[in-house]
Formats: structure tokens, C-alpha cells, sequence
């Protein structure tokens, strides 16, 4: 019964944060642009060669994603602090942790989305051939340990009078693990020719499992960190 | 049971010192059904008071208590009107009724959404999103949010901000049906006395007067204590 409620709770929860991003488009739009024009100027920054596009090209991807992926998770909270909604949320018998998953899973569907805009381009743009299955499956990774990391820390960043400089001062410490591991895992997704794709599996497990650790300690601590007073 | 109980109450915002906190040792109790007016200068501590006991805000000493139980465990028995409106503005108001009705537990929950716009008198604006209505019908949709769980106990601070005079009718009729608790804060004696039953005055964050039965015969003397408590 309990848990049917939390169930309902956060669905509610991500249905009103998708509707207002829909309608709004201020977080999607600002990523996506945000995204092209930083791939744009590593194409231009970068004179990437066979010999070295399996380096510098998983790098490129994932400056641009952590860039883009802080626009989207600095605004989740920042919107709702501005607009005195989040006192509205509070007001509510919710369970703190429905809303800190809804914040996750609609950070990570507008992060996709921008993902899916900026992925093409990327491969365009710097003439790759990948293995694409295994390239998703490291984004898709990589954006849950960003976003599950980057939310506990957009709602504690939103209490702050310089928030847009204290999240990713906050942040990017902390992400270093699940950036690593992702960047080396798109690293195997680049076919260069002549070279066998390296072992990618000790990579994706270790994403998975700090995926994990990140989320499990962000429900538990996401209680204190969202409390004003 | 009292419906409100600050037993000793202190509570102070970060960085605050103790001597000067926004609520200081307050003892009140509310009993079912009353209806206190909490007056006071500006930073008097009424907001304080409100948020405290809708939960948003800790008490640093003492107790606040609703129906027995610690406020922050109490929000679901709590309704809240305050100058903000926590609504969404590309939401329309049925939608977001419906969110919070959802929130709430609420059964059925666009039913009971449908049926408060139309006691607020906006049904043919149920679906306009909230950005763009004005402000005094966005405080209607308001008023109707803070009715969606039925709550035992209200808490209103400034409701009046940005309503007309029959708008405030409406929230008068609202609020007064039924069996609520009522807090009000607001700085319209004339309004506030109209709807409270009973009044508490706050100043730098001590409750410095009480008096129950009161009536617009109090305005004067009221007035004139509140006049000597912004000057000191």
C-alpha cells in the first residue's frame, strides 16, 4: 500500500517535471544548442588523425555531455527555487526520496535527449566509425552517474547565492570515477582501423557499480541536502 | 488535543544569532476550530511562525506541534496559502490541482480538482495554464490548492495579497466553512478581524499579547499597540 503510494507520488513527480520541460523547452533547447556549438569548436580546436582519434575523440564527447548534462541539472532545482515551488513540494506528504528519483529520471531523459541531438554530430564531425550499441550503453551509464551524482548536488547548490558556480565546483570531484570509466569505455566504442577494440568489461562494471553506490547514498543523504532551515 | 501547540518555541535562520532569533520562547496553543490572528511589525516573526508549522522550517528549541504530532510529520494535516503561490505556470490550474491532489493522496483527484475550481469560481479557466491568469485569479487557484486534502488546520499568511474585495469574500467563505483551524497572518486589521475569533501579537519574535473574542470594536486599540511596537 505504502509502496503503491510512493509509486504514484513519483510518477506524478515526473509527469509534472516533463510536462513543464515540454511546454517550457528551456533546459532541452539550451543543452542541445549549448552541445553542438562545443562540438563545433573542438572540430575546429582539434586536428584529430587516425593515430589519434581514439584518445582525444572520447574526451571531446564527454566534455561536452558533463557541460551540457550541469545546464540541465543546475536548472532542476534552481527553476523550482526561483518560482517558490519547491516550498510547494515541501508543503507536500511526499517522500523525500520519490523526488529526488523523479529529479534523476527527468534529468536523465532531457541529458538523452541532448545526447541524442549531439551523438550524430559528434560522429559527422570528427568521421568516426563505432561500435554504437556499446557507445550507448556507456552514455547511458555515464549520464545516470552524472545526473544521480549532479542532483543530490543541484539541490544543495540551489540553497546557495552563487549556485551556477557551486555545482560543478561540488561536482566534478566527485564524478572523476564515473568519468573515467565512461570516457574509457567510449574509447572502445571507436573502431580506429588496424587496432582491436580493447576490454571494455572491467570499465562498464565498474560504471555500473559506482551508478549504484552514487544513487543508493544520494536517496539517503538527499533528505538533509534538500531541508533550508 | 490542541489543533496548534508552540510549547517554548525558538526558531532562527542560519546564521542568526540566538538573542535575536526570528521566533523566541513562544507559547501558544490553538484550539480546534479557533481562529487566531497573528499580527505584528514587519519581522516580527508571523512568516516564521507559518513556515514552521508547515514543516518547511525547523524549530531550533522547543516544540511545534499540530494535532499532537511534531509539524514536520504533520503536513498532510496542514494546508498553506501564503504570497507565494507555489503553482506552476505552464501547468493549467486543473493540472496543477491534479498534481497536487496526486501529492496529497487525494482519492479521485481531478474530480476534487474540477469541483475546488468551481467553488473558486474558475472552472471555465480550468484549463488556461497558470502564467496566464492574473494575480488574483492565480491566488484563487491557490486557495483551491490549500483545500484539495480538506485539512484540519490552515495556515494563511498574507492571503489577501493581490485579491480584491470579493476574491477575499471568497477566501472568508472558504475558510470559515467547516471545521478548520485557522492561522492568518496580514497586515489589514480591518479583514483579519472580521475572520479571526481571537489574536496574537508578535514582536521581534516574541508573542507579547494575546486576547481572545475579539471584534472590529479591538481595531483601535490594537492599532495604536501596533503602531508603538513598530516605533520601539
Amino acid at each position: 500500500m505504502r509502496r503503491g503510494h510512493f509509486f504514484r507520488q513519483l510518477r506524478t513527480l515526473i509527469w509534472k517535471d516533463l510536462l513543464v520541460e515540454a511546454r517550457g523547452r528551456e533546459t532541452i533547447l539550451a543543452g542541445a544548442v549549448f552541445a553542438l556549438l562545443v562540438l563545433v569548436i573542438f572540430n575546429f580546436a582539434f586536428d584529430l588523425r587516425v593515430e589519434n582519434v581514439a584518445a582525444v575523440a572520447p574526451g571531446v564527447l564527454w566534455v561536452t555531455v558533463t557541460f551540457a548534462g550541469v545546464l540541465s541539472l543546475g536548472r532542476a532545482f534552481a527553476r523550482e527555487r526561483d518560482r517558490r515551488t519547491l516550498d510547494g513540494l515541501l508543503l507536500a506528504p511526499i517522500d523525500r526520496s520519490a523526488l529526488y528519483l523523479a529529479k534523476v529520471a527527468t534529468s536523465v531523459a532531457s541529458m538523452l535527449v541532448v545526447e541524442i541531438v549531439a551523438l550524430p554530430a559528434f560522429i559527422a564531425l570528427f568521421n568516426l566509425v563505432v561500435n554504437l550499441p556499446l557507445l550507448i550503453l556507456g552514455l547511458v551509464l555515464g549520464t545516470v552517474g552524472l545526473a544521480g551524482v549532479g542532483t543530490l548536488f543541484a539541490a544543495i547548490a540551489a540553497h546557495t547565492r552563487a549556485r551556477e558556480v557551486m555545482l560543478p565546483l561540488l561536482l566534478f570531484p566527485i564524478q572523476v570515477p564515473v568519468i573515467l570509466a565512461t570516457v574509457k569505455s567510449t574509447g572502445a566504442a571507436i573502431r580506429v582501423p588496424g587496432l582491436e577494440a580493447p576490454d571494455v568489461g572491467q570499465w562498464l562494471g565498474l560504471l555500473i557499480a559506482f551508478d549504484a553506490l552514487f544513487l543508493g547514498l544520494s536517496v539517503l543523504l538527499f533528505d538533509y541536502a534538500i531541508e533550508e532551515d | 488535543m490542541s489543533a496548534l501547540s508552540a510549547e517554548a518555541l525558538t526558531a532562527r535562520y542560519p546564521g542568526q544569532p540566538a538573542s535575536a532569533a526570528a521566533l523566541l520562547d513562544v507559547e501558544l496553543h490553538v484550539e480546534p476550530g479557533e481562529r487566531l490572528l497573528l499580527l505584528g511589525p514587519n519581522g516580527a516573526g508571523k512568516s516564521t511562525f507559518i513556515r514552521v508549522f508547515a514543516g518547511l522550517m525547523h524549530a531550533t528549541q522547543g516544540k511545534a506541534l499540530v494535532l499532537g504530532q511534531p509539524a514536520r510529520s504533520a503536513r498532510g494535516m496542514v494546508g498553506v496559502v501564503s504570497h507565494a503561490t507555489y503553482l506552476y505556470d505552464e501547468l493549467t490550474a486543473a493540472e496543477n490541482l491534479r498534481f497536487y491532489a496526486e501529492l496529497y493522496g487525494v482519492p479521485k483527484p481531478m474530480q476534487r480538482a474540477a469541483a475546488l475550481l468551481d467553488k473558486v469560481g474558475l472552472a471555465h479557466l480550468a484549463d488556461e495554464r497558470v502564467g496566464r491568469l492574473s494575480r488574483g485569479q492565480q491566488q484563487r487557484v491557490t486557495i483551491a490548492r490549500a483545500l484539495l486534502h480538506d485539512p484540519p488546520v490552515l495556515l494563511l499568511d498574507e492571503p489577501d495579497t493581490g485579491l480584491d474585495l470579493a476574491a477575499f469574500a471568497l477566501v472568508e467563505e472558504l475558510t470559515t466553512a467547516g471545521e478548520h483551524t485557522l492561522v492568518m497572518t496580514t497586515h489589514n486589521l480591518a479583514t483579519g478581524l472580521r475572520l479571526g475569533t481571537r489574536v496574537g501579537v508578535l514582536s521581534r519574535g516574541r508573542l507579547v499579547h494575546q486576547q481572545s473574542a475579539v471584534s472590529a470594536a479591538d481595531a483601535p486599540a490594537l492599532t495604536s499597540m501596533l503602531e508603538r511596537l513598530a516605533r520601539a
